[in-house]
């Protein structure tokens, strides 16, 4: 019976999500419906089963946590999204492309860093955390140490890769127009570089996240999204875990738009933003 | 009649040249790659120094050597970098060979995993294989199940218009959450169904998967060229047809690209699955024990175990990668 009635609301909105795509407002609106859809599904499911609130808690309730913890969320976030993630991106960043400016002057170091590069941008480099919790201690600095380490790497080789991005041509006519070798880099390299860097920025938003929130399991105060989630998922109160997940969730879409929105304003000739309108 | 005894040298000259050029190009690939890890190497080196300073001007004192700043709680809030400008000597000669260093010098490292690996039965657990391995099998049944997955989502998405714009965005939006933040929850409310072991650290590791492979295979789904698919429909290829003779064979390369990030995704999800379980088995509690107990030796050893693993699957890939693409005449 309850089977039934979701299988029925699930088809009956996906067939309305069929009609929507054929229209012109589809593009926006079947997703939001797809979504809507998804939480549905998932609050029929929790109350027509009885799902256990230690397994799976409804939406409902995870609304509810929210609002009723936003300071404590609102400290996390502050802690761990702010003072973590924030300034360990913003240091292992502009250390990344600092070291790329100085690297691309040399083709030798070119060709030694980007294979070394490479292989350290696909290794498990969230496993420092433990090492630098115990330098740094256990406040936010060594959660930003390991954003340091995690985004450096992915920034670095994007960077360098695209600072190599450009003709033999387009050299030869900054040469022409007498460009000194800093205005060859400012108006040609970086400017060829930038799609290229904001790509590894919007990686390195999504593993700054992680850095910050893994780091914590590894020891932190009594403060921060992944203090939080451990500790409250030892007491099984599940739908606070939800609600720093949602927090950790909102962080993330909204830095990663962020840079999006950055890369479309800087980028707009480069032809994967032109094709889009 | 002469003309062997006069080309032969010739080729053999021109055969010797030939391989002495591929040994330069050879070296001039590898060469700035070694120069950059050997820099590395003798950085590690050298900041081991300051880094140990503490622990070695403590042990110089308690050998009764005659250090500066004479007492361990003058010591106590001063740099690593002054303590070893104030006894060079002591600090460089104690750097290397500590117990419990804050930094271990890469040979402690290297001697450690040796000791681990081909110094211990692979059944103890003390050998690092056992927990590489202990961890390799959710690592490799998650990523089985995420890239299996992940390419039934492709194939769905490349073929109904509707799956592609409303679960589309969903798949890429997923990407920028931390997933990982949600490993322990799933460990622990998995292990409160009673579900352990396997099992748990594998979903987390094919929903790390899941996504890269997703977001490639629909890429690479849609590579043919409009030209290719309208040949496809002159032949009244049936939608299957199309999919298993001109779709599928040309999304290899992404395929194969996206297979590479989804296996270190994947080893990553089942080190981390590994913490929130009390930390018996495995990588990622070789790391959590050691940080427990100060052993610093330890995490070293398991990072770079972890390290070598993550390389290893990468290079499996990239093998069956160019095997297949040569197979199929896509190799460059």
């Amino acid at each position: 019976m309850s089977t039934a009635l979701i299988l029925g609301t699930w088809a009956a909105l996906w067939g309305l999500n069929v009609k929507l795509a054929g229209h012109s407002f589809g593009r926006w609106a079947a997703p939001v419906l797809f979504g809507l859809t998804l939480l549905l599904l998932w609050e029929m499911t929790v109350r027509l089963f009885d799902v256990p609130t230690v397994i799976l808690p409804a939406p409902t309730q995870i609304t509810v946590a929210l609002s009723e913890n936003g300071p404590t969320l609102w400290a996390d976030f502050v802690q761990t999204v702010l003072k973590g993630a924030l300034s360990g991106w913003v240091m292992g960043c502009a250390a990344a492309i600092a070291t790329a400016l100085l690297v691309a002057r040399s083709d030798f170091l070119r060709r030694g860093l980007l294979p070394v590069g490479n292989f350290m941008a696909a290794l498990p480099i969230v496993g420092t955390a433990p090492i630098l919790v115990m330098w740094y201690g256990f406040g936010w600095e060594s959660k930003a140490a390991v954003v340091v380490v995690m985004v450096f790497f992915p920034v670095l080789v994007n960077t360098v890769a695209g600072l190599g991005d450009n003709s033999p041509m387009q050299r030869d006519l900054m040469r022409t127009y007498g460009a000194t070798p800093s205005q060859e880099l400012r108006y040609l390299r970086l400017q060829a570089a930038l799609p290229f860097i904001f790509n590894g920025l919007k990686i390195a938003t999504t593993l700054a996240l992680i850095g910050a929130i893994v780091a914590e399991f590894f020891g932190s105060p009594t403060v921060g999204m992944g203090f939080r989630i451990s500790t409250e998922v030892g007491r099984l109160n599940l739908p606070m875990v939800w609600a720093s997940i949602v927090v950790a969730a909102l962080a993330g879409s909204l830095s990663y738009g962020l840079i999006a929105a950055l890369e479309k304003r800087l980028t707009f000739w480069h032809p994967s933003q032109r094709a889009r309108r | 009649m002469t003309d062997t005894p006069l080309s032969a040298p010739v080729a053999k000259g021109a055969r010797r040249a030939a391989t002495l050029d591929r040994i330069q190009r050879a070296l001039a690939r590898l060469l700035p790659v070694l120069t950059v890890i050997a820099t590395l190497v003798g950085l590690w080196y050298l900041a081991c120094i300051p880094m140990n300073a503490q622990q070695s001007l403590l042990e110089a004192e308690r050998a009764g050597v005659a250090i500066t700043p004479a007492t361990a709680a003058e010591r106590r809030d001063m740099g690593g970098l002054a303590l070893t400008f104030g006894n060079p000597g002591e600090a460089v000669a104690r750097a290397y060979g500590q117990e419990r260093p804050r930094l271990p010098a890469p040979h402690q490292v290297v001697a450690e995993l040796w000791d681990t690996t081909a110094g211990k039965k692979i059944t103890s657990r003390r050998s690092l294989v056992f927990h590489a391995g202990i961890t390799l099998a959710p690592t490799l049944l998650g990523f089985a199940i995420g890239s299996l997955a992940g390419i039934l989502l492709a194939i769905g998405i490349v073929h109904s218009r509707v799956m592609d714009i409303s679960v589309m965005p969903w798949a890429i939006a997923s990407q920028t959450i931390p997933i990982l933040a949600i490993a322990p929850m799933i460990i622990v409310v998995l292990n409160s169904v009673g579900v352990q072991g396997l099992v748990p650290k594998a979903i987390i590791s094919a929903y790390l998967s899941f996504f890269p492979v997703t977001v490639g295979m629909v890429k690479g789904l849609r590579a043919p060229s409009p030209a290719d698919l309208d040949l496809m429909r002159t032949w009244n290829a049936s939608g299957a047809r199309t999919l298993m003779s001109l779709r599928f064979p040309s999304s290899l390369p992404y395929l194969f690209a996206s297979l590479k990030i989804a296996i270190a995704a994947a080893l990553v999800g089942a080190i981390i699955g590994e913490l929130p379980t009390g930390a018996v088995r495995g990588l990622g509690a070789r790391l959590l024990a050691g940080s427990y107990y100060g052993q610093t030796i330890q995490i070293w050893s398991a990072l770079f175990g972890a390290a070598i693993v993550a390389a290893l699957l990468v290079a499996t890939v990239s093998w069956i990668e160019r095997v297949t693409l040569r197979r199929m005449g896509l190799a460059r």
